[in-house]
């Protein structure tokens, strides 16, 4: 039999206990056992950026973490995200700039962006490419998604004014 | 693909680990980060048996400065490093480097001890410890140890640790008086492992109190430590190169000699995406602008 862990972490403000294998990665949890099916699973290796998330509060790739490595810890979703309005902003400003197709990505180019902005809520294009990096979109060309960014940027800081 | 089973154990000291690792040997891996390890886990080209945790052991984070030595923390982030006035008083390389590994969401996770352990040929870390001559910590049930970066870094993937031993801390000389560092790398998109990469650090001017009142772009280069990444299965520190550069103000001709001895000093080998010659080519062109950064620009 293959050992269970009884694991206990705070998901998008709700606190949950749960029964995982060590094996199970924390974005197979957060998609198949507690149904929060915004984080995408992409290459599994830590590439491709779509499964990224908050992890007590900074981001990282949820393909790249056992579920049972995040006991205590706080996990935030692109779900819990648009819930507090967290994402509001960014979201409002991707659709109007097009910035999806597919949308496959863009849950992790929300996370991505959204830390940006906290990191350096005025950055110029260049920061913007290099805050997105980490995220793969095979659609867009990403343009529109720097776009977008740049758009989200500028309104908060009139909203800031 | 998923990892294959295995256990998993949470210790929360460094005796722990040691008693986890004196039992389990080699069916046992350590994992800090994970940024490395699990992707291997998850295409199976690792399986280890056994897991053994290290982000719950306090002891193995943080940086401090004393008495002219840096120590860092096996477990210490990336982004902690990159964002740490300390490091950047004390091993400016290191700050400059941190920006160049992978992405922001990588380096919240990456711990320095696990780049050194990992010991890619193509990282940042290997190289900036062996231009800085870091001394890397071990201890095992047996005992403790030090190793000399130069003696640490052994193959690709290979360094000096045994099955047994667990990376605790880095100590590194503090910079000193007169002395600049530099870091440049070329890589196929931003946040890939490097295809050439170079660290320098060397002191610029005359001696004693005349060398501090010299501008920018003046003086003469001593005590320079050159290393290149991505071309060998270790860090490889260009000698010759820094030989022709000793004592010489960097102009077009000493900057020439030291791009013409990097032959000298190794012959790059090629990887999936880059041959030998391409390498040796941006292996000079990366020696330029970093010496010409370092003498000229910013280089703290």
């Amino acid at each position: 039999m293959e050992p269970i862990h009884e694991i206990t972490l705070t998901v998008d403000g709700e606190q949950t206990t749960r029964r995982v294998t060590a094996r199970r990665s924390l974005a197979d949890f957060l998609r198949e056992d507690l149904g929060l099916t915004g984080t995408h699973v992409g290459c599994e290796q830590g590439v491709c950026g779509a499964c990224t998330v908050r992890f007590n509060g900074e981001q990282i790739r949820a393909c790249l973490m056992f579920a049972v490595q995040a006991d205590g810890a706080r996990v935030d979703t692109v779900e819990g995200l648009t819930e507090t309005g967290d994402l509001t902003r960014l979201q409002e400003a991707f659709h109007r700039n097009n910035a999806l197709q597919c949308g496959f990505c863009t849950p992790g180019m929300l996370i991505a962006a959204s830390d940006l902005l906290i990191r350096n809520p005025d950055p110029d294009r260049e920061e913007i490419r290099a805050g997105l990096s980490g995220n793969y979109c095979r659609c867009t060309g990403y343009h529109a998604i720097v776009d977008a960014v740049a758009e989200a940027a500028q309104n908060g800081k009139e909203a800031e004014q | 693909m998923k990892a294959a089973r295995f256990d998993y154990i949470r210790p929360r000291t460094v005796q722990e680990v040691l008693d986890h690792l004196a039992e389990h040997g080699d069916e046992a891996k350590v994992i800090a980060g994970g940024q490395s390890l699990v992707p291997t886990m998850n295409v199976r080209l690792a399986a280890p048996a056994v897991l053994i945790d290290i982000n719950h052991v306090e002891e193995l984070s943080g940086i401090e400065a004393d008495k002219g030595t840096l120590r860092i923390g096996a477990l210490t982030r990336h982004a902690e490093i990159a964002a740490s006035e300390t490091v950047a008083a004390h091993a400016p390389l290191l700050s400059m480097a941190a920006p160049w590994i992978a992405h922001e969401a990588i380096r919240n996770r990456g711990t320095f001890g696990g780049s050194l352990a990992t010991a890619d040929p193509a990282s940042e870390w290997p190289a900036c410890a062996t231009v800085l001559d870091a001394t890397i910590h071990l201890v095992s049930a047996r005992g403790t140890r030090q190793v000399a970066a130069g003696d640490f870094f052994q193959g690709v993937y290979e360094t000096a640790i045994e099955p047994d031993e667990l990376l605790t801390h880095v100590e590194i000389p503090a910079i000193g008086e007169g002395y600049r560092a530099g870091f440049s790398e070329f890589a196929r998109r931003k946040g890939d492992y490097a295809s050439v990469g170079v660290a320098v650090q060397g002191r610029v001017g005359a001696s004693g109190a005349i060398g501090r009142l010299l501008k920018r772009g003046e003086g003469r280069l001593h005590d320079l430590r050159i290393a290149f990444f991505g071309v060998a299965a270790r860090p490889m520190l260009a000698t010759a190169a820094a030989a022709a550069l000793e004592e010489q103000p960097l102009d077009e001709s000493t900057l020439k000699a030291a791009q013409e001895a990097l032959p000298t000093d190794f012959t790059p080998m090629e990887d999936l995406y880059m041959s030998s010659a391409a390498k040796a080519h941006l292996a000079r062109v990366l020696l330029g602008r970093v010496m010409t950064t370092l003498y000229h620009g910013e280089g703290r």
